[in-house]
């Protein structure tokens, strides 16, 4: 009896240290990349790394102010592509899908999460590389906004979902129509969650570099308009690392705390701004 | 104030009713009507008038199928997807079903059980009904978002945090300031689903109090489960037992000498 009670706090014991063993783990892994992201990339961090172009090869110094503002150029683009498709496809799931094709949507949905990410970048390069005869913006934008409209999908239609009914029929009784009411009022009570939501795709497309391989294939200078090849961060990074030079290897340190830093940036705005929407000033 | 002579003299030719004048002191009827949920019948054969200017209630046990009932009035049932009625209900002489809902629903008002501002400020969770149906310009807004606060009996609690969020109120400011809110657009009916449930005593008497006042200005249908609620505030009562309208009379008659051995089971609490 007392042996079985003993084996019975033995388990136990075991067991509690083991789950909080798994889940310290976790945590260093982020600490572990954090650390070393901000004692590397911060060594490397200088004003001419946001401001000058990559140095000639050979050549110390130099920095990453294309990529920088690629990045950016092809985020917006994939925004511009992502973010309306991902809201306006949720809203219909949450709001006025039936059930059979809903339950298409939905299912095609999480197939395309699924798509590893350099399919959907062979797929912008047959769609627009190939026709236009170059690499581009374009692509890679096209390439990331694919990518963002899953995670855009599902965040969109579950916050939809979290709003009570009672709301809705709060408005459907005063007369409003469905769109009226899903615009004027469901929307704004899920807008939390929905851009937090698009937060964490933008998040995750920023760091993609497979898909951007062969549609925006990089650039080592300014890439003006939207037509022609250009640089971002994540393919700086990919080409910088596997370099033979310790300078680059450096930049591509900086290169990563930059990243981080600006996706940190963007998340902690666009939180800012929408819980200004919700102070209940404005419809 | 708003009067209802003008929707009174409607005819009821357009319903292809009887050849008769729509009588002004009915509001609204509703003549055998069923109602299913998918193949489950939950209302039968429900005949009754909800009187004009006064406030009916609505009593009976939980499942009975007074809400299903309150909720065809405006024809709420709508959201729930396979809900079907039979029958007919009439708004002074239209049928309902073949008004445009949300004509329906701007002239049939509702208030829910749980109160149910809008993610807004006060201001703009009255104004809202105003705005999406083109009532009142910017300047006439405050006017009226004033006077529907003061016909609901808040105006004093909150004029000087009309800007503040709606979600900052009390429980029963919350469900005055969704009085308010139906008020706004002007409802001639105003039809609600036991409004004081998550009431507190007090609360719960100043909306009785304000229903009384408000009956000049709309019709009332009222579900309850309280049924202390039911004889102080109704004019008429109607008892629901099993999706059938078991009895309906003058308040004072339901519960001082109802005619059916349900009905006084019931208000006497022997069952339900």
């Amino acid at each position: 009896m007392s042996l079985r009670i003993r084996w019975r706090k033995l388990v136990n014991v075991v067991m509690l240290s083991l789950t909080g063993v798994c889940a310290l783990l976790t945590v260093s892994v982020l600490f572990v990349i954090l650390g070393y992201l901000l004692w590397y990339g911060s060594k490397s961090l200088d004003w001419a790394f946001f401001t000058r172009l990559p140095a000639p090869v050979g050549e110390a110094g130099g920095g990453m102010a294309n990529a920088i503002v690629g990045s950016g150029k092809l985020l917006l683009l994939a925004s511009l592509i992502g973010i309306p498709f991902g809201l306006l496809a949720g809203v219909y799931l949450a709001e006025f899908g039936g059930k059979t094709f809903s339950f298409l949507v939905r299912y095609t949905t999480d197939l395309l999460n699924g798509v590893p990410s350099i399919v959907t970048g062979i797929f912008a390069y047959t769609v627009i590389v190939i026709p236009m005869k170059h690499f581009s913006t374009l692509a890679g934008g096209l390439a990331l906004g694919v990518m963002m409209i899953p995670i855009a999908v599902r965040t969109t239609e579950e916050s939809l979902r979290a709003v009570p009914r009672v709301l809705r029929e709060g408005a459907l009784a005063l007369g409003a129509s469905k769109w009226k009411t899903v615009a004027t009022v469901v929307m704004p009570a899920a807008m939390r969650g929905i851009v937090t939501g698009i937060m964490l795709t933008l998040a995750r497309v920023a760091g993609e570099t497979a898909p951007l391989l062969f549609t925006a294939l990089g650039n080592r200078f300014w890439s003006p308009g939207w037509n022609q090849p250009i640089a971002s961060l994540p393919v700086m990074i990919y080409e910088y690392a596997l370099s033979a030079y310790d300078d680059w290897h450096r930049q591509a340190w900086a290169a990563g705390l930059v990243l981080l830093a600006l996706v940190l940036i963007t998340n902690v705005g666009a939180r800012l701004v929408v819980s200004r929407g919700i102070s209940f000033r404005r419809a | 104030m708003r009067t209802n002579t003008s929707e009174d003299a409607r005819p009821a030719e357009r319903a292809g009713g009887t050849a008769s004048p729509w009588p002004a002191d009915v509001k609204m009827r509703a003549t055998s009507v069923d109602f299913y949920y998918g193949g489950r019948q939950a209302l039968h054969t429900i005949n009754l008038q909800v009187p004009t200017g006064r406030i009916t209630a609505l009593i009976g046990p939980s499942g009975c199928g007074k809400t299903t009932f309150l909720r065809i009035l405006n024809r709420m049932y709508e959201t729930v997807p396979q809900a079907r009625p039979e029958g007919e209900v009439l708004l002074d002489g239209e049928d309902i079903f073949s008004l445009d809902v949300v004509n329906l629903r701007r002239r049939v008002g509702m208030v829910f059980q749980k109160p149910n501002p809008f993610p807004k400020s006060i201001f703009d969770n009255i104004a809202y009904g105003l705005r999406i149906n083109g009532m009142g310009s910017k300047s006439t807004l405050a006017e009226a978002v004033e006077k529907s606060l003061r016909r609901a009996a808040l105006w004093e609690e909150v004029k000087d945090s009309l800007h503040k969020s709606a979600y900052a109120l009390s429980g029963g400011q919350q469900q005055r300031l969704c009085i308010a809110r139906a008020l706004a657009v002007g409802p001639e009916v105003l039809l609600l689903d036991e409004p004081c449930s998550a009431l507190d005593p007090i609360a719960t008497a100043k909306i009785e109090e304000l229903l009384f006042n408000l009956k000049d200005l709309c019709t009332m249908v009222i579900v309850t489960h309280n049924m202390q609620q039911a004889a102080r505030a109704a004019d008429f009562t109607g008892f629901f037992l099993m999706g059938r309208l078991i009895e309906f009379n003058k308040t004072e008659i339901i519960f001082k000498t109802p005619a059916k051995k349900e009905t006084e089971d019931y208000i006497t609490g022997r069952f339900g």
